[in-house]
């Protein structure tokens, strides 16, 4: 990928609000380690998701300072991929040290797969079939708008 | 007038003038947009797109089965670049090690770059998928004109007894022209020793014919200077280095470099690349972000000498760096059969012996005269656009200009600048118009970024409905059943 800073804020959220989305509304039911009523869970996941936007923004920032020393400027299909530990390790934090107190702590195994399938889902689909009916997000750095 | 000068003329409301691979990706566009056949022609003197490409790789030293230099998901053959070409000979060749080095590449592991015959192989199926060649007009275009009333004249001269005049005329409203590089240039030394002694055979340029000078040394040892530090010096090492241990052979390699880069260079940490031993290394010919990316969008607001100055920083030869390329430049230096070194060459002449004496002076004052058999100039110079005749004449009496870099002046949708007649547009992608907005116009993806502009700019004029997801997705499954458009 080769992400302008706005073009990256605009992927991920939008990536999040879709597919992140749907992808969530698959998986909750059959999460492992379920508490709560399945409308609670899927409240619960549906915020992991927006936590995940929000909290986004800042890592993209700290993404788009680091791709300044690349020649290039651009941002290895790998590190798209590995950001995911980072991301979800703070994450985890966050939400277990109940910083994010409008999320109900979630179990390990339920919050990792959920947050690792969906990481999955969105970084497959950037890194190609998004340009299907999106012929022009590639030459615009990653804007969808 | 035009008529009554009894030549033939043909109302086509799109015209194309090249037919190589900026002809073809354009046409591909319309196509897929909605343009049907009877909208457009193609004049060309060559026969498909990728016939001056397959020429000058072949030469150059990457024949059908050897990689070129180009990203995985730039395809012209496919203006979504996906499947890409690695998930492509991944599944062909049944090898999941492609998938590996594209999800690690340049980290891990080398770019991944598709083989040449991968390219023209699917040059050819999404040639036949649109129609290309009932658009194809063989000729050769001698100049390009506005005519009153708007749009443009187009004259043709066709093969010889394919028509009943010697010109044809063709009247558009709107003219792409991609006709390549106006013409390669010799480094000044080497095009006077040639001249003087009549020696085409010795004194070669790398983008010409030379397995004489690869059959020469399997007969005997002998030594060749190459000159140049870009990609197709490496390649043409790489066929010495290959040969050489392939045939147990004994050249010698001098490789002289105007500029020695010998390491890591750049006036800040965040515009910092790497080098050594004499190269710039570099995955591809740009930094990758200018085919999308941050510089593609700092450039775009650029004008006059800002842009200038921004090609310069970030331009310069450059060379991929390839694990396969160091280890047998490794060896050849430790073997002292490979010597890199940095100087400018005064003169060549010819020795005693009829050898090739090379005078080179560097930078520390130094000066060396090594002897060889053979030079290969590997520099790749282009001739100014005024080289071609439609250039010149556009120059000249079209209203175009020139860039901050001297070559054509375009606009972000790249209509060639103050040749606009009437409701006509006058396009031209490709090398001519490098030092635009849009940096990267001499690549496969260079060129579909143009068209894509040039898809938009007709749409927005009326000329086709823009392109939108759906039809994007449709088309695309189209392309993957390999049905029509």
């Amino acid at each position: 990928m080769v992400p302008t800073l706005l073009g990256r804020i605009q992927t991920r959220l939008f990536m999040l609000a879709t597919l992140g989305v749907l992808v969530t509304l698959l998986i909750v039911p059959v999460l492992p380690g379920p508490s709560g009523s399945l409308a609670d869970r899927y409240v619960n996941g549906l915020l992991v998701i927006a936590a995940v936007g929000v909290l986004g923004v800042v890592w993209e920032l700290i993404y788009h300072f680091l791709m300044q020393f690349r020649w290039e400027k651009d941002w290895p299909t790998l590190f798209g991929l590995l950001t995911l530990v980072p991301e979800g390790l703070v994450l985890y934090f966050l939400l277990r040290s109940g910083v994010i107190d409008f999320i109900d702590p979630v179990p390990a195994a339920a919050f990792w797969t959920h947050f690792t399938v969906v990481w999955v889902c969105i970084w497959l689909v950037t890194n190609g079939p998004m340009r299907v009916p999106f012929i022009r997000w590639r030459f615009r750095g990653g804007r969808v708008l | 007038m035009v008529a009554a000068a009894g030549i033939p003329m043909y109302d086509i409301p799109f015209l194309s003038v090249g037919g190589g691979i900026g002809s073809f990706v354009t046409l591909d566009y319309l196509r897929i947009y909605g343009v049907p056949t009877s909208q457009m022609r193609v004049v060309s003197n060559i026969d498909h797109p990728w016939q001056t490409y397959e020429f000058l790789t072949r030469c150059s030293q990457i024949p059908r089965g050897e990689r070129i230099r180009s990203d995985s998901s730039s395809r012209p053959d496919n203006l979504w670049g996906f499947p890409s070409y690695a998930l492509e000979e991944a599944w062909k060749e049944k090898k999941p090690s492609y998938l590996w080095q594209i999800l690690t590449e340049p980290l891990l592991n080398d770019y991944w770059t598709p083989r040449a015959g991968t390219v023209f192989e699917n040059l050819e199926r999404e040639a036949k998928r649109i129609d290309y060649w009932d658009m194809l007009v063989k000729g050769q275009v001698r100049m390009v004109r506005r005519r009153a009333g708007g749009g443009y004249f187009t004259v043709v001269t066709p093969p010889e007894g394919a028509a009943a005049t010697k010109r044809i005329i063709f009247r558009s409203r709107f003219v792409h022209i991609a006709i390549g590089y106006p013409g390669l240039k010799f480094l000044p030394d080497l095009q006077e020793f040639r001249t003087k002694h009549g020696d085409y055979q010795h004194v070669v340029n790398a983008y010409e014919p030379h397995e004489q000078v690869y059959e020469f040394l399997k007969t005997r040892p002998g030594t060749v200077v190459i000159r140049g530090g870009g990609v197709v010096a490496s390649r043409v090492l790489q066929r010495l280095f290959d040969d050489r241990e392939r045939h147990g052979l004994q050249t010698q390699i001098i490789h002289i470099f105007r500029t020695f880069v010998s390491g890591p260079h750049g006036p800040h940490v965040w515009s910092r690349r790497k080098g050594g031993h004499g190269w710039a290394y570099q995955g591809f010919n740009y930094p990758k972000s200018v085919w999308g990316g941050q510089l593609k969008a700092e450039m775009r607001k650029l004008e006059g000498a800002d842009r200038a100055k921004k090609y310069k920083e970030m331009g310069g030869t450059n060379t991929p760096y390839r694990r396969r390329w160091q280890e047998q430049m490794r060896a050849g230096r430790s073997g002292g059969y490979y010597h890199a070194v940095q100087g400018t060459v005064d003169r060549v002449e010819r020795g005693p012996d009829g050898r090739l004496v090379s005078y080179v002076r560097s930078n520390d004052g130094i000066v060396r005269e090594p002897v060889s058999d053979y030079i290969i100039d590997c520099t790749g110079l282009e001739a100014d656009i005024a080289e071609h005749r439609i250039f010149d004449d556009l120059l000249r009496n079209g209203g175009a200009g020139r860039n901050p870099v001297g070559r054509l002046d375009v606009e972000r949708h790249f209509e060639v600048k103050g040749t606009a007649n009437g409701d006509g547009v006058l396009y031209a992608s490709g090398s001519a118009t490098l030092g635009g907005y849009f940096p990267g116009v001499d690549t496969f993806l260079g060129l579909q970024i143009a068209a894509q502009e040039i898809a938009d700019d007709l749409a927005r004029r009326g000329f086709v409905k823009r392109m939108g997801p759906l039809r994007s997705t449709a088309q695309w499954f189209k392309w993957v059943r390999n049905a029509p458009v």
